[in-house]
């Protein structure tokens, strides 16, 4: 079963101006937990609330934000266990696939990457998550019977240890300079 | 979207009341754009503003809630790339270390596979991002699998939540 929607439209290159960039940096990391939470992200870059709700509307329909609410974390949610799933898929196949594999709930990114032959020859990366290993890979297993994958080479990286995780942060120039700096 | 829920483990179930519930599960998307969207909410589960505020600061407090906000799509704005090492087991624990040092580095994780080492490199040009993973390259001795992203296919609407 799929569900229409509009939300995104992968596909079309976006064209963003300085103002638009602003309004993405001042809400990476979250919107302000307040009444006005709009109003208040405005007066930071200087938009009124108005124009940071029509900014971001038209954001959304451009498919530069894919969605705007509660971001949960999974792993503290209950879903404690994701592979990273990769897949070596014939490149006139790739679109119809990964259409297919990127509507499944339990599947957070699906992106297709460059193969590096000889080292890795994958091409499409699925995020499974699950609650424990074994849901995982019958969420693995579902999607390959609906998708029709049975003859696509893959592999099932589950995720060991957590050294890291936090939101992106487009990092500012002045924190880029440190880095040539340390090198 | 193909839907299958999955139930809640019974001690995370047992610790979240139901506006916990709802709030975690129901706004994944579609915050209202309104100028008070915590009010719409809260109109929508029949409480007030105040408490969806507070019961969502506390949720980010205890970790369920990473942020209230936007998911954008990958390379909207400066550049990214996934990245993989394959790094001898005696050495990971100090090339982990090494690669979550950099502020540009906001996933890392231990996989288990021959390149056993993933992470997401994140920076406002592609220069820093070609400038980091050199980095790494050269204060590890150990070669970098560079995997930008080339296409998107993934529809978010966010996560359906069971509770049991």
């Amino acid at each position: 079963m799929k569900v229409q929607t509009t939300v995104t439209k992968p596909h079309v290159p976006i064209v963003l101006d300085e103002l638009d960039v602003a309004l993405i940096a001042e809400i990476q990391t979250g919107l302000p937990l307040t009444p006005n939470p709009y109003a208040e992200i405005g007066q930071r870059i200087g938009l009124s609330e108005a124009a940071v709700i029509e900014r971001l509307q038209r954001l959304l329909q451009a498919g530069a934000i894919k969605r705007l609410g509660v971001v949960v974390r999974h792993h503290e949610i209950g879903y404690r266990a994701n592979a990273m799933t990769v897949w070596n898929i014939p490149d006139e196949k790739i679109s119809e696939l990964g259409e297919c594999m990127g509507g499944f709930e339990f599947v957070t990114l699906c992106y297709r990457r460059p193969r590096r032959l000889p080292d890795w020859p994958y091409n499409l990366f699925t995020m499974v998550h699950g609650r424990d290993r074994d849901e995982v890979l019958t969420n693995i297993s579902h999607m390959a019977e609906r998708c029709g994958l049975a003859s696509i080479q893959y592999e099932v990286l589950f995720s060991k240890r957590r050294f890291k995780q936090r939101g992106a942060i487009y990092t500012s120039s002045r924190e880029s300079k440190r880095l040539s700096q340390r090198s | 979207m193909h839907r299958q829920k999955t139930n809640i483990e019974d001690e995370q179930q047992s610790r979240l009341g139901t506006l916990e519930r709802h709030l975690l599960n129901d706004f994944q998307h579609g915050l209202p754009l309104v100028p008070r969207p915590f009010a719409a909410l809260a109109e929508k589960l029949g409480t007030t503003e105040d408490d969806v505020i507070e019961t969502l600061k506390i949720l980010q407090v205890q970790g369920y809630v990473s942020r209230v906000g936007a998911v954008f799509r990958a390379n909207t704005i400066g550049a990214s790339t996934l990245a993989a090492m394959a790094v001898p087991e005696d050495k990971l624990e100090s090339v982990a270390g090494l690669v979550s040092s950099y502020t540009e580095v906001n996933h890392n994780y231990q996989r288990e596979h021959h390149f056993n080492l993933w992470f997401v490199v994140t920076a406002a040009d592609e220069t820093t991002l070609h400038a980091v993973l050199q980095d790494i390259e050269q204060q590890t001795g150990l070669a970098v699998l560079y995997l930008p992203m080339l296409e998107d296919f993934h529809i978010d609407l966010g996560f359906e939540l069971q509770w049991t």
